[in-house]
């Protein structure tokens, strides 16, 4: 299978202040990357360089062929990038329903099928975006991204703040999303483990270069390599 | 209200609209209590949280601190009594400096907050509680960055050390940790469990690690209402707990 998206020497930032340095990775369809690193190391910065809400200074970014970093953020959606951000910006004067509306394309992911992954929000379908509570509107920013029906998802600590029966349906959502249908994904996660534990791919972050690179699985059995690589005792 | 009750609820209730957002909770912390309240997503934690400081006014129901019902009075008022939240989400002055913020925090403590024309830093008193604010809080080495530029974890902690500045009775604890780095992570939790003892702690959290090792109490939360109180091991063993909230154990960590 050749690969879906490549990022070659991408060095990106805002404004003139560059805080990704020549990344470089591929990701194939249906592939999962764990992208780690520790705080301020430019995780973030890359998910949004993907999403196109950053400068780029040099380097490309193609999906399928399509060179994405010649597109504006909208046109990237439409060519096929999900993005659900940190700060899940979900519309707060429409309804839950409406969030998901809005922006679904056709594919195998429809507002039904997010009600079944998250039975909370059908319960809270008729409410407005602002009378969510935290968790809720994190399921609503996964669950909008979904229904773009995606080629890639770009998930910026998606787990953050929901309930630990709920991070176990979501993990188990985009390790099917990834293995049955295709859909490639980027992972932020402040817990390595249960991310590495799905994902192909581990990219690690440091200071806007990659310090690491490889098998997920490899890492995740390698604890002490993880912990000097992220500065921390990280496994639980 | 047993002598060792500092904080207590009764029948407390919210409703928006037609949402019943808190359903007649009635909860008890004991002097140095370690209690975790835990429940899903939309459960009305925070709501809850936000009833008990005040930020809401419940529809129904009693708050007690130290005996006297506070439930009539307003925030600040309730925090001078020693009642101190920190938030979900960092709500925190980004221009000033971490020594700025908790001087001006102990200096309100120490009712010097009104007096104009007043050096600040010639106090003594507010000096030395500073610094012990910012070596308990692992903030030394940040105390004149601008807050905007510090690490999300460092903000955390800044957060924390602001509520500890109030001199708390109760703290009221919500996602202290929600998206701190693994980095800064241990940092966090040592202070969490090094909070001093006789302030009693009310934590909200979904990292079950930090949950389990922390909390002696629990009060289980669904749909508004109070589905369970009990240990942690009472907890853990309870069926509707792991129906409900815990799952079977696979994904958190």
């Amino acid at each position: 299978m050749g690969d879906m998206l490549q990022l070659e020497n991408v060095t990106a930032g805002y404004g003139e202040a560059v805080v990704l340095n020549q990344v470089s990775f591929s990701l194939a369809a249906g592939e999962t990357l764990a992208l780690l690193g520790r705080n301020g190391t430019g995780k973030t910065t890359l998910i949004n360089t993907l999403a196109g809400t950053t400068r780029q200074h040099a380097g490309s970014i193609t999906l399928n062929g399509v060179a994405l970093h010649a597109l504006a953020s909208h046109a990237r959606a439409a060519a096929g990038v999900g993005w659900v951000p940190q700060e899940r910006n979900i519309f707060k004067s429409l309804t839950v329903l409406e969030n998901l509306t809005a922006v679904a394309r056709p594919g195998a992911w429809t507002p039904t099928r997010v009600f079944e992954l998250f039975p909370r929000l059908a319960e809270r379908q008729t409410n407005m975006g602002n009378q969510l509570s935290g968790g809720e509107q994190q399921m609503l920013a996964v669950g909008r991204a979904l229904v773009l029906n995606p080629q890639v998802l770009l998930l910026d600590e998606p787990l953050e703040g929901l309930a630990p029966i709920i991070v176990e349906e979501l993990l188990r959502a985009i390790r099917r999303v990834t293995r049955d249908e295709g859909m490639s994904a980027i992972i932020v996660e402040q817990h390595p483990q249960a991310i590495l534990a799905i994902s192909h791919q581990a990219v690690v972050l440091d200071q806007g270069r990659v310090i690491h690179q490889g098998d997920a699985a490899e890492l995740l059995h390698q604890a002490e390599l993880l912990d000097q690589l992220l500065g921390v005792k990280s496994h639980a | 209200m047993s002598e060792d009750t500092v904080l207590s609820c009764t029948g407390l209730s919210k409703k928006f609209g037609g949402i019943t957002a808190t359903d007649n909770v009635s909860l008890k912390l004991q002097r140095g209590a370690r209690h975790a309240l835990i429940g899903p997503n939309g459960a009305g934690k925070t709501t809850l949280i936000n009833l008990l400081t005040g930020m809401l006014t419940p529809t129904a129901g009693r708050i007690e601190l130290l005996g006297v019902d506070i439930s009539r009075l307003a925030p600040h008022q309730r925090v001078q009594r020693g009642l101190v939240r920190t938030f979900q989400i960092n709500q925190l002055f980004d221009s000033l400096t971490p020594l700025q913020t908790l001087a001006m925090t102990v200096s309100q403590q120490l009712g010097l907050g009104a007096s104009l024309w007043y050096h600040l830093g010639n106090d003594r008193r507010v000096a030395d509680r500073c610094e012990q604010l910012l070596n308990q809080f692992h903030l030394s080495e940040v105390m004149d960055q601008p807050t905007t530029q510090l690490a999300y974890g460092k903000r955390r902690l800044l957060e924390m050390a602001i509520a500890l500045a109030c001199e708390p009775r109760v703290l009221l604890l919500d996602e202290p940790v929600a998206g701190v780095p693994a980095g800064e992570r241990e940092e966090l939790l040592q202070t969490v469990a090094n909070l001093p003892a006789d302030v009693s702690v009310l934590l909200i959290e979904h990292d079950m690690d930090l949950v389990f090792s922390f909390a002696k109490r629990m009060t289980v939360l669904v749909n508004g209402a109070v589905l369970t109180e009990g240990s942690p091991d009472e907890i853990a063993a309870d069926p509707r707990v792991r129906e409900v909230y815990l799952g079977h154990g696979e994904a958190h960590g």
